[in-house]
Parts: C-alpha cells; sequence; structure tokens
C-alpha cells in the first residue's frame, strides 16, 4: 500500500516538473528587462478590474452596489480558473484554419519558463499566458455595466463562463493569435480594441435589450450614489491602462514608451473634450463627465496606441468624447434601450471610433511592424480596420445572443420584480453595504 | 410648552444654529430629510441625461420651548431661514403634553 502511495507521488511529481524541463529547450532568450516590465504590466491590468468595480460601483443606487462590484470581482476568479483550463488554448494553440486554437496548451501544458518564439520571444511563455488572462477577466466584466441592477447572479455566472469560451477567445485567436484570419488579414489592433472593447460593447448591447429596461426606467430618477467612487474607479482604470496600453509592446522598449504616451494624451484631450461639450450643452461641466471622459478617450487609444503619433492621440481623444456624449445622451434615449451604465455607449462605441481612428492615423514611422492608415496614403487598411469592427459586432451580437436565449431555456436571467425594488445587494446576496444602524440578530433591516 | 418643528434650506442650518445659540436656545434636534413643496425639485444631467428630481434634501430643526419664547424663536429661525426665493420653507408648531428629562424623571418646563 505504501509502495502504492509512493509511486502516485512519484508520478505527480514527474507531472509537475514536465514544463520544469522544457525550460532548458528553450531556443530563445529571456530578456529580463522585458520580464520585469510584463510582470508588472501583469499587475496593472489586473488591477483595472477591482477600479471597474469601483467605476460601476459608484453609478448604481445604493441597494446595488454590493452585486455590481461582486459580479467584476467574482470574473476574475471565474475566467482565472476557465483560461488555465480551456481559456488560454483555444485563444493561442496552435491555429486550426485561421479560427480557433488547438488544445495544445490545455490545462497551461507546455507553458512554462521557456519563451514561445511565436508569441513572445524574449519572455516566459507564462508570463505571456497571464498577461492575456488579465484582459480575458476585464472584457467580461465590462458587459456588466450594461445589465446592472437587474440580472440574477446565477445566470450572470453561467453567461460570462459561456460568453468567455465561445465569444472571447475565439475572437482574440481571430485578432491575436498565430494564424488568427484577421490578423494575417492585416488588421491592427494594439492592445484590444475589438477584442476587448467593441466585443463587450456590443454584448452588453444585446443583453440590455435582451433583459429589457430596470423597472421604473425612465420614471424614477437613477442616479450614480457615489461619484467618489467612480473618479477613484476611473483613476485606477487610467493607472491600469499604462499596462494594459504600454505593456501589449511585451517588452521594455520604445514602442512600451510610445504608446504609453499615445494612453495618457488620448485620456487628457477626451477628459477635456467631454467636460466642454457638457459645459455648452447644460452649463455646467460635472466630474462624472470628466471620469466618463477619461475612460472613452483611454478605450479609444486602444487599438491604435502603438501605431500613432502623439498629436494623434490628442485628435481620437478630443473626437471620442462628443461621439460617446452624443451616443449616450441622445441616441440611447431616442432608442429607449437600458444600457445602466453605458457599457455599449462607453466601450462600444468608442472602441468602434478607435478602430477606425487607428485605420486613419496609423504610421510606420510610429512602428514599423504595423502599417500606414488613410492619412499615410494607405486607403486599404481603413477597409480592413471597418471589416474586423463589422466581424466583431456580428460575432458578439450574434453569439450573446444565441447564450442569453439558450439560458433562458433552462432558467429565468432576471430578478423578479419585488428583488428589484428590494435591491440585488440583499435579494442576491443577503448582504448590506450602507447599513442605517450596526445591525444585530435582532434587528432586521 | 409647544414644538417648533422648522423644515429649512440645508445651507441655512448654522446661522440658524448659531443665532439660536446666542438666544440661549441650547437643546435643538436636527435631522436630514427629503420634501417638496412649491419648488418642484430640480434638474441635473448624468452623462448629458436630465433627471428630474422631485424631492429635495432639506434640514428638519425640532425644538421644544416655554410658550413666551416661542414667538421670539419663530421669528429668529424666519429671519435667518429666509432668501425670499422659493423653497425657504416652513415652520410648524404643536402643542406639547408633557416632557420627561431620562436621567432624573423631571417633569414639565423643568425638564426642557
Amino acid at each position: 500500500m505504501r509502495k502504492r502511495i509512493f509511486s502516485i507521488i512519484l508520478l505527480v511529481l514527474v507531472f509537475i516538473l514536465i514544463p520544469v524541463s522544457a525550460f532548458a529547450e528553450g531556443e530563445a532568450k529571456i530578456d529580463t528587462g522585458d520580464t520585469a516590465f510584463t510582470l508588472i504590466s501583469i499587475a496593472l491590468v489586473f488591477f483595472m478590474t477591482p477600479g471597474l468595480a469601483l467605476f460601476y460601483g459608484g453609478m448604481v443606487r445604493k441597494k446595488n452596489v454590493l452585486n455590481t462590484m461582486m459580479n467584476s470581482f467574482v470574473i476574475i476568479g471565474l475566467i482565472s480558473i476557465q483560461w488555465i483550463l480551456i481559456g488560454y488554448t483555444l485563444a493561442f494553440g496552435t491555429d486550426i484554419s485561421g479560427l480557433i486554437g488547438g488544445l495544445d496548451f490545455l490545462g497551461f501544458t507546455g507553458v512554462g519558463q521557456a519563451p514561445n518564439v511565436d508569441l513572445a520571444a524574449t519572455i516566459p511563455h507564462g508570463a505571456f499566458a497571464m498577461y492575456q488572462l488579465m484582459f480575458a477577466i476585464i472584457t467580461p466584466a465590462l458587459i456588466t455595466g450594461a445589465f446592472a441592477e437587474r440580472m440574477r447572479f446565477p445566470a450572470f455566472i453561467v453567461f460570462t463562463l459561456l460568453w468567455a469560451t465561445l465569444v472571447y477567445d475565439p475572437l482574440a485567436h481571430w485578432v491575436w493569435g498565430v494564424g488568427g484570419w484577421l490578423r494575417t488579414l492585416g488588421a491592427l489592433d494594439f492592445a484590444g480594441g475589438t477584442v476587448v472593447h467593441i466585443s463587450s460593447g456590443v454584448a452588453g448591447l444585446v443583453i440590455a435589450l435582451f433583459l429589457g429596461k430596470r423597472k421604473g426606467h425612465s420614471v424614477t430618477p437613477m442616479i450614480p450614489h457615489n461619484i467618489p467612487f467612480v473618479l477613484l474607479g476611473a483613476a485606477i482604470l487610467w493607472f491600469g491602462w499604462f499596462g494594459f496600453n504600454a505593456g501589449s509592446a511585451l517588452g521594455a522598449n520604445g514602442l512600451a514608451v510610445s504608446a504609453l504616451i499615445t494612453t495618457n494624451t488620448a485620456a487628457a484631450a477626451a477628459l477635456l473634450s467631454w467636460i466642454v461639450v457638457e459645459w455648452l450643452h447644460h452649463g455646467k461641466p460635472t466630474l462624472l463627465g470628466a471620469a466618463t471622459g477619461a475612460v472613452v478617450g483611454l478605450v479609444a487609444i486602444t487599438p491604435g496606441a502603438g501605431f500613432v503619433t502623439p498629436l494623434a492621440a490628442i485628435i481620437i481623444g478630443l473626437l471620442v468624447s462628443p461621439i460617446c456624449y452624443f451616443a449616450i445622451s441622445v441616441v440611447k434615449s431616442k432608442l429607449g434601450y437600458d444600457d445602466a451604465l453605458d457599457a455599449f455607449g462607453c466601450h462600444g462605441v468608442g472602441g468602434i471610433f478607435g478602430a477606425i481612428a487607428t485605420g486613419l492615423f496609423a504610421t510606420k514611422s510610429v512602428n514599423p511592424a504595423g502599417a500606414n492608415g488613410l492619412f499615410y496614403g494607405n486607403p486599404s487598411q481603413l477597409w480592413i480596420q471597418v471589416l474586423s469592427v463589422i466581424v466583431t459586432i456580428v460575432l458578439s451580437a450574434v453569439v450573446s445572443f444565441i447564450i442569453l436565449k439558450v439560458i433562458s431555456l433552462f432558467t429565468t436571467l432576471r430578478v423578479t420584480e419585488e428583488e428589484e425594488e428590494d435591491g440585488l445587494d440583499i435579494t442576491q446576496h443577503g448582504e448590506n453595504a450602507y447599513p442605517d444602524f450596526s445591525a444585530n440578530q435582532e434587528i432586521v433591516l | 410648552m409647544k414644538k417648533i418643528e422648522a423644515i429649512i434650506r440645508p445651507g441655512k442650518l448654522e446661522e440658524i444654529k448659531e443665532s439660536l445659540n446666542k438666544f440661549n436656545v441650547h437643546g435643538l434636534t436636527i435631522s436630514q430629510v427629503m420634501g417638496c413643496g412649491h419648488q418642484k425639485g430640480r434638474k441635473e444631467f448624468y452623462r448629458g441625461t436630465e433627471v428630474t428630481l422631485n424631492l429635495l434634501p432639506k434640514i428638519k430643526i425640532e425644538i421644544i420651548a416655554n410658550d413666551s419664547v416661542v414667538e421670539d424663536i419663530v421669528d429668529l429661525i424666519v429671519q435667518e431661514g429666509k432668501t425670499g426665493e422659493v423653497g425657504d420653507g416652513k415652520i410648524f408648531i404643536y402643542n406639547v403634553e408633557d416632557v420627561v428629562r431620562i436621567r432624573t424623571g423631571e417633569r414639565g418646563e423643568k425638564a426642557i
């Protein structure tokens, strides 16, 4: 019996040691600077999701703040596991006809300390995979803004797992995977304008339409309960975005610095242009508007961060805010859908604009590995960008709808009217963010 | 004994409290309340979307006083709380049956 246990332990040890032994075989040489920078970028992008929890949590009514924050935070748990088991290999495994990654990295097998020359030649393969994980986490978290204050927690979990597997992972492969068909076509997406922002924004719109409006929408005032939270969240997003965009250079190099410059510049320009539009339209600049402007600026520069000049970043930032402002304040109310926290209005619209702007402003003088855009004499790049936008919209909209339809066959997606009135904090989680009295067991509030 | 219940603009609280203090009124209770009257709420804009808020924040002051000083207190509140615009608030005056000081058990005017 003891011998048997011993041999099992030995077997387990062998399995654990397999990836380590691969280390010696790596052809490419690890660059310590690149690896250190990527490790820091992983932490920066990770921190964006708790930042998003604050950004969204401050915007809902106080009876729903915990549920809204939980939606973002629990995704860190869900996708971290999904990514190891299946997600990473679907996105970055050996290409199968341009459409999906093969199963060679199932369970992170072969994702070890040695670099993968095709994906990132100077950092350990594991660092690349974990960096990509952080993008896979924040993308479904962005969607949660659209269905805030009304989706059942169990249905949300099932939706998130299916969406990550059936929309995000294939799309990441198409755009970033070696052999992915959009990448082969030449679509430029430096840090995830299509994969992260358009896909999540469009999914948000579909789910907002599918679930319907919140009870009392446009009758009861539904206003942010804590705008200081929103600002803190926006600031953390901005901070993390340096890892998101500059980190996408996958090296501590000039391109990373170039992306960092355009990132900060576009966010600053969009912050200013948002409050100017508000000032002109309603007479007062708001902090919610400044925070929103900064975020849509970051969204818009994401696809072009490593391909455009700082002056182009100013133009992109200045233009994105009026476009998103129009989408949120005019188009949304005209069409009447209830995208509660403007996941589509900010990430969908801002992402689409950014992807198209990349096709206008991209220049090989910034990044020789990129392409020239329309303003640099290459109109075909604009069409490739438009095509990648359309493909992303169609994939995300159609598959999101099918997922929702299938889930709705098995369970209800939306909380009951009474649960919505009482708030999702109490009804979904049995917690109260701001108890009025220090509640003991006798006082149930 | 009377209870004076005043609904006032939040921004006027400090001035009213100060002048009541000078008039030697040291006992009062205040609460943050929401309400509506002729002022009919206000408009706010969130991401460019107009939101009409019917209920506005106000402050409620409650004071129990001897009959002899009630008029003076009411005058003070009106004087300090008035802007002349709609939304200055209202004062309600009620009769009070009795007052009990919990610490000593004293009753009536002695307990105020």
